[in-house]
């Protein structure tokens, strides 16, 4: 077997095909950074929504938590379906690439949600109340009081949770984009060994992932000051 | 001169609860024009809640409170920014804004809320801080002062709003015999240009020589009310002569 190894070696690492996974690896990257920092503004959103009291916004509120609860309910292969059958439905012709970024945009927004909600509730109740006595708008105590003091507590976890999601992406080789565990699977398929693929496919996803927790924990220790 | 006819505050048969359990039974309380009223009592009476009920941070039950006469509606916002417009307050546990260093919690609300000119919101800063003796901290964050430091800032917040009526929580309970002096003397200032003022303070020489009258309060109720002489000298009530022969003997 090892001598099979060897000899496959030569042929597995040509250029051609290291430039198959290097777009592939692109393609994880990008759909994981989109579909993050998308769910981040949205779940920001979300979390402040939650917060407004009165009748007014009680759909929103109750649209919000419903949204959240649900989505971190169900398996993300689950989302990825549906996104997958309802746009297919309503839009055809869209790109899967797209479908993919939507269904990590809408699972990481339900996650995130969570943390964010956290971090504001981490903030202490009289600091926001000092703010109202001396008449500070909503949206003031949010952007000078909440938001900076909730930075720290929610930065790490959502961080966290985005370079873990890069492996969750794999997910998404089912729906056949062309990330980096579907390349993997066709090498495979054009007979390369399993175990030389799929060792070179899990480096890949160690060599994106470790810089991008290391990153994480530093920016943690910075912002626990 | 002081305890002007027209009720600058009066609150009446106020109640209020914090979740099931009532801590105010019904407080009436009226503060004219350039008085300084004082509310004493033991721990637990409902002090400090008088104070956050008047901010419209816990909201009463029952009764209500007028401002120039006028009823003030908690529920409505405008009525409620026009209150918290004209009186300030300091906190028991000063609630400096943490992320904000000292000369920004003190400008940042006469800067975005009352949007006055920059120039001069920092030169009141300046000088507010500099007489409350904290002019070499002005760069300082809540968490590298102590707590007498943190208090002063939170006066200095206070007074920098320019309100009408200032309302104190025990600002000197975290300060040093030294300092204590140097708090009380900025607010015997106040007192003597005018302000009104309703004080929750332990320190009964202080409350003797400033205030105009003093409430006696004991489990959410008042229980005596009159001048400093009355209170403090004959008492009326037994629960009265208890109270104020125990923090008489300290
Ligand atoms: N946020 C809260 N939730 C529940 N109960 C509270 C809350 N704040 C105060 N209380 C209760 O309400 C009562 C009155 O409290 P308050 O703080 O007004 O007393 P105080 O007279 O200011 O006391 P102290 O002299 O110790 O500051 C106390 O029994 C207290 O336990
Ligand atoms: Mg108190």
């Amino acid at each position: 077997m090892l001598e099979r190894l060897a000899d496959e070696i030569p042929r597995f690492f040509s250029w051609s095909n290291m430039l198959l996974l290097g777009e592939a690896m692109a393609i994880t990257l990008a759909m994981t950074l989109v579909g993050c920092v998308l769910g981040f503004l949205f779940a920001f959103i979300i979390a402040f929504t939650r917060q407004v009291p009165g009748i007014l916004t009680l759909p929103f509120r109750t649209a919000a938590i419903l949204f959240v609860e649900v989505f971190r309910r169900i398996p993300f292969l689950v989302v990825l379906f549906l996104v997958l059958f309802f746009i297919q439905a309503v839009a055809q012709g869209t790109s899967l690439f797209t479908v993919a970024v939507v269904s990590i945009c809408i699972y990481s927004t339900a996650y995130i949600a969570d943390i964010i909600r956290g971090g504001f509730e981490s903030v202490a109740r009289q600091q926001i109340e000092a703010a109202q006595a001396m008449n500070f708008s909503r949206w003031q105590i949010l952007k000078s009081i909440i938001v900076p003091q909730s930075w720290p507590v929610v930065l790490p976890p959502a961080v966290a949770f985005m370079v873990g999601f890069i492996k969750d992406t794999s997910l998404v080789s089912q729906i056949g984009v062309f990330e980096l565990t579907f390349r993997g699977r066709e090498l495979n398929n054009m007979g390369f060994s399993g175990i030389l693929v799929f060792g070179t496919i899990a480096f890949l996803y160690f060599a994106i992932s470790y810089p991008l927790a290391r990153w994480g924990q530093w920016l943690e220790k910075r912002l626990a000051r | 001169m002081r305890g002007d006819l027209s009720h600058h505050l009066e609150i009446k048969g106020a109640c209020a609860s914090y979740g099931r359990i009532q801590v105010l039974k019904g407080v009436d309380l009226t503060l004219g024009k350039g008085e300084v009223v004082a509310l004493i009592g033991p721990s637990g009476s409902g002090k400090s809640t008088v104070l956050r009920m008047v901010m419209g941070l816990t909201l009463s039950t029952a009764g209500e409170i007028r401002l120039d006469g006028e009823a003030v509606n908690y529920r409505n916002p405008a009525s409620l920014r026009r209150l918290r417009d004209r009186i300030a307050v300091v906190f028991q546990q000063y609630n400096l804004f943490q992320n904000m260093d000292v000369m920004r919690n003190v400008t940042i609300a006469p800067l975005k809320i009352k949007r006055r000119p920059r120039d001069q919101v920092v030169a009141d800063a300046k000088r507010v801080l500099a007489k409350v003796g904290l002019a070499d901290k002005l760069a300082a964050y809540p968490d590298e002062l102590s707590g007498g430091q943190q208090q002063r800032v939170a006066i200095a917040r206070a007074l920098c709003l320019n309100p009408e009526i200032l309302l104190l929580d025990e600002v000197t309970s975290a300060l040093d015999p030294e300092l204590v002096n140097e708090v009380l003397d900025t607010i015997r200032g106040l007192a003597a240009e005018g302000m009104t003022m309703l004080i929750v303070s332990h320190e009964m020489a202080f409350v003797r020589e400033v205030a105009t009258r003093v409430i006696l309060m004991d489990d959410g109720q008042m229980v005596e009310a009159g001048t400093p002489q009355d209170i403090f000298d004959k008492p009326q009530t037994q629960r009265a002569r208890d109270f104020v022969g125990k923090i008489l003997r300290h």
